[in-house]
Formats: C-alpha cells, structure tokens, sequence
C-alpha cells in the first residue's frame, strides 16, 4: 500500500515540479499574450474589401498503408501440413522500409505417435488450433519490372521481413520469431499479389524435451493500397 | 413461302448459383477499386514544371528508369504520393513517378512554389502522435509491447501501453498508462523519462502444475531514449522498473528492458 502512495505521489511531483516551459503550455499558463490591436492610420479613407482569393489545393490522395488477405499451406513441426490463412497490413515508411503485421490461422494434423499408437491423443482437438500474430520489418531488396509480353510491364520488389509475435498452439501462448522473404507483384499502382515464405520459431516441449520448432509457410495474397 | 429459319438465342445466359457469385464478386471489386479513383480525379492537384524539365519514373523507387520527361512550362496532374515518390498524370495521358525533390521545383497555377510536407526532424520533436513496437526482457521472460503516445507539448507526453509477455514459466498481458518527460526534447539522441501505472495478468503455463491466475495493478518507473532515424522513423531503448501490487505480504519488483522502433505523424 505504502509504494502505491510513493508511486502517486511521484507522478504528482513530477507534473509540477518539472519547472520547465513545457508545464506551463500544459495548464495554459502561457505567457505569449496577444499583440494589442493596432490603431487604424488616421489618414485612410478608404478600406479595401476585395478579398484576396485563396486558391485551396486539393490534398495529396497519400497510399502508404498497405491491407490484404492470404492463404498457403503451413507445416507444423510434427503436426504435418494444413491450410493457413490470414490478413496483412502494412505501411510503408520509405521506399525500402515497411512495417507490417499480420495475424494468421491453421491447423495441426496429427504426430506420427498419434497415428501409429492408435488412439492415444497428444493434445485435445481445440488445442489442434493455431493461431499466431506478429509484428514485423521489412525491407525492399530487389525492386524491379517485370514484362509481360512486349506491350506490358509490371512492378515488383523481392523484400526480405522479420519480426516477432506469439503463437496459440497447443495449449499455450508462445513466443515466436518470425522471419522470411517475399515477392510483391503490383497489378495496378493500387493493387498487388504477394507471394511469402516465412519460417515461424518458437519453443516447444510436448514430446519430452524442450526444442524449437521450425513451422514453415508459404501463402499468396492480394492487398490493396489505401 | 417458307420461313427463314431462326434460331433462338435466349437473351440472357442461364445464371448458374456460381456465375452469380462471380457476377457480385466483379460488382464488388469494380466499385472498391474503381470508387477511390473516380472521387480523387475531380479534385486532382495541378502543378506546372519549372525546371528545365521532370523526369518520370517507371516506379516508385529510385531504381526504376525514366520512360518520360515533362518541358518547363508544361503542367501535371498529382494522382497520389507514396512515400517520397509522387504519381504524376500528364495532359496526354501518360503516368509516371516523380521523386520529391523534382516536385518541389514545379509551380501551383498561381505561379507560387509548390510546398511538399515532409517529415524532418522538427517534426520529430513537435509531432503529437507517435506508435511503436519494442520487444525484450521482462524479469525474465520476453515482452512485446505496441503502444501509442500523444504530445501535450515538446516535452511532455502520455502514452498507453499494451504488452503481452510470454515466458517459460507464465504468460500474461499488461495495460499500462504513463506519462513521459523529455528534458531536450529536440536533440536527434532525446533522453526521457517516465512514470505510470497500470495492470497486469498472468496465467501460469499449461504444462506446469495447475498454478492460479492471477490480477494486479503496477507502478512502474523508467527511462531511456528516443533516437530520430530518418523521415518519419525513429528507435527507441527503454529501461522500466515495475512494483507489482500483489495481494500477498510482499509486493513485487519486476525489471523491464526494451528496444524497438516507432513512427510519428
């Protein structure tokens, strides 16, 4: 009890004692007070009313933000391969750089064990679920165009992305590293299809000792720039 | 005399379940594709090049080669901007990509000089909201946290944290609200720090005994640095040091190291 007095009391101090301009401007104890109002020249007759037009530019349509939706197939460490599917957003910070998260589903078949032992179950059927999320950073390594034809050229970039995240799986949440590259085909300057391969890492311990599980992916997506 | 033979064409195709889902599927697209288009060609943003001339790129990037080039005097339209890079339309029709620097020396229709924001390290300093993710070390086991930050002014910020932590033993999740101090808040290497409080979950692990899970307000204490990267980029390294409120005799001290990046606007 006593710390949790120390902690509001250290917040308290901290706001008003930090005896810089900055809190100040925080209560509005600004000290910039307005220009008084000039007197009007003595001498002027006449006040000009033509208004000065003011051009308003339209702002810039900005298509940083990248959203899409995937499906590929997934590999489970010891749970075979299945379907995964999922959604993707991303914005790009610069020309090589971009942020990205995405959140993705699949799931588990059964071990080797589980078939082979007959009935014996490792893990229940809703624990078969896998779910991750992650957050990443990528960057473009290999811009390019690609042509079709001789009439047709297209934009692409091969990108290179890691991050981290967690991972739903059997029971338990678990810390995954993700890491991999990726394939940007831009139909239009606002659409592209993506083709990804990522190896997802985390920690497991279901069969006996603790190991890191290699779950590999690979997925087609489209996303649509906004 | 006979009649010419005829053969009946139905007017409209026999619409199977599935040429109507590729009917509504193409409807969809067509409108969500096409909507944003349409609405920003109405109000596109012309400008006039007064360089000796523009170059248009094929892409978005510094490698793409230049397939156009625009005289001075000549004028474009501004269809979007991604990144540094601008899509420019020309009276014939043509669209290419031009870079900042090349926009910046073309005129708006009254003749004045085209102004491009773009973010420096002023911004850095004065932007209100910020957002990051930072990943490491909470006593122990590993975090990830997102969070987001609102500028009172130069110096003073809150910000709210949300963090999942994941370790051998426990799981959990944490909320936290803070407010952070930056002493020189417009050097590119800023210290700050901070003070919050907040709340925190955690649940032991399946695999070990059946543990309870458990609920309880933090405090926590830190600092560290904001270090301005590029344009709208920059890293962040934290240190915290969390007093957990427990409900048993002794309260808990948790450690807390942290890197990542974050981006303002």
């Amino acid at each position: 009890m006593e710390s949790r007095f120390r902690v509001l009391f250290l917040i308290v101090a901290m706001i008003s004692l930090s005896g810089c301009a900055a809190t100040k401007n925080l209560f509005g104890f600004d000290s910039r007070e307005a220009p008084p109002p000039t007197a009007e020249p003595p001498g002027q007759v006449i006040d000009p009313e033509v208004e000065r037009r003011e051009i308003k530019e339209p702002a810039i349509d900005r298509e940083d933000f990248e959203f899409g939706a995937f499906v590929g197939l997934m590999s489970i460490e010891d749970f075979g391969s299945d379907l995964s599917y999922g959604l993707r957003l991303a914005y790009h910070i610069t020309e090589g750089f971009f942020v990205e998260t995405t959140a993705g589903y699949s799931r588990a078949g059964k071990t080797s064990f589980e078939i082979l032992s007959g009935g014996a179950e490792l893990i229940s059927d809703s624990e078969r679920d896998l779910y991750y999320y992650n957050l990443n950073l990528g960057y473009n390594i290999l811009p390019g165009e690609v042509f079709l034809g001789e009439g047709r050229a297209y934009n692409t970039s091969l990108y290179l992305i890691a991050g981290l995240g967690s991972t739903t799986f059997a029971g338990d949440d678990r810390f995954t590293v993700n890491f991999g590259a990726g394939y940007r085909f831009l139909l239009t300057d606002s659409v592209a299809l993506h083709l990804d391969f990522r190896d997802h890492l985390f920690d497991i311990d279901l069969l006996g000792e603790e190991k890191t599980a290699h779950n590999l992916e690979g997925h087609l997506g489209v996303t649509v720039f906004f | 005399m006979s009649e010419p033979s005829t053969t009946i064409i139905p007017s409209t195709p026999p619409q199977t379940k599935s040429a109507w889902f590729g009917y509504v599927a193409a409807v969809v697209l067509q409108v969500f594709l096409s909507a944003p288009v349409s609405a920003a060609d109405d109000e596109l943003r012309t400008v006039t090049v007064a360089d000796p001339y523009l170059e248009m790129h094929t892409g978005p990037g510094r490698g793409y080669p230049v397939f156009h080039v625009v005289d001075r005097g000549e004028s474009v339209d501004v269809v979007m901007q991604r990144t540094d890079w601008y899509l420019v339309r020309t009276d014939n029709g043509k669209e290419g990509w031009v870079d900042r620097e090349q926009m910046e020396l073309t005129l708006r229709p009254d003749g004045q000089q085209v102004s491009f924001e773009r973010a420096d390290i002023e911004d850095f300093t004065n932007a209100k909201w910020e957002t990051g993710i930072l990943a490491g070390d909470f006593g122990g086991a590993n975090i990830i946290s997102l969070y987001g930050s609102y500028s009172l002014n130069p110096n003073v910020s809150v910000e709210l944290w949300g963090s999942q932590i994941l370790g051998n033993f426990s799981n959990g999740w944490m909320a936290s609200a803070n407010v952070v101090h930056e002493a020189w808040p417009e050097w590119r290497i800023s210290p700050f720090f901070t003070l919050g409080a907040g709340y925190i979950h955690t649940e032991p692990k399946s695999t070990i005994i059946q543990g309870e899970d458990r609920s309880d307000q933090i405090g926590h204490v830190g600092g560290g640095f904001r270090i301005y990267a590029t344009r709208r980029f920059l890293l962040r390294a934290e240190y915290k040091s969390y007093v957990v409120f427990t409900s048993r005799d002794e309260n808990e001290e948790v450690e807390e190291w942290k890197v990542g990046f974050a981006f303002f606007f």
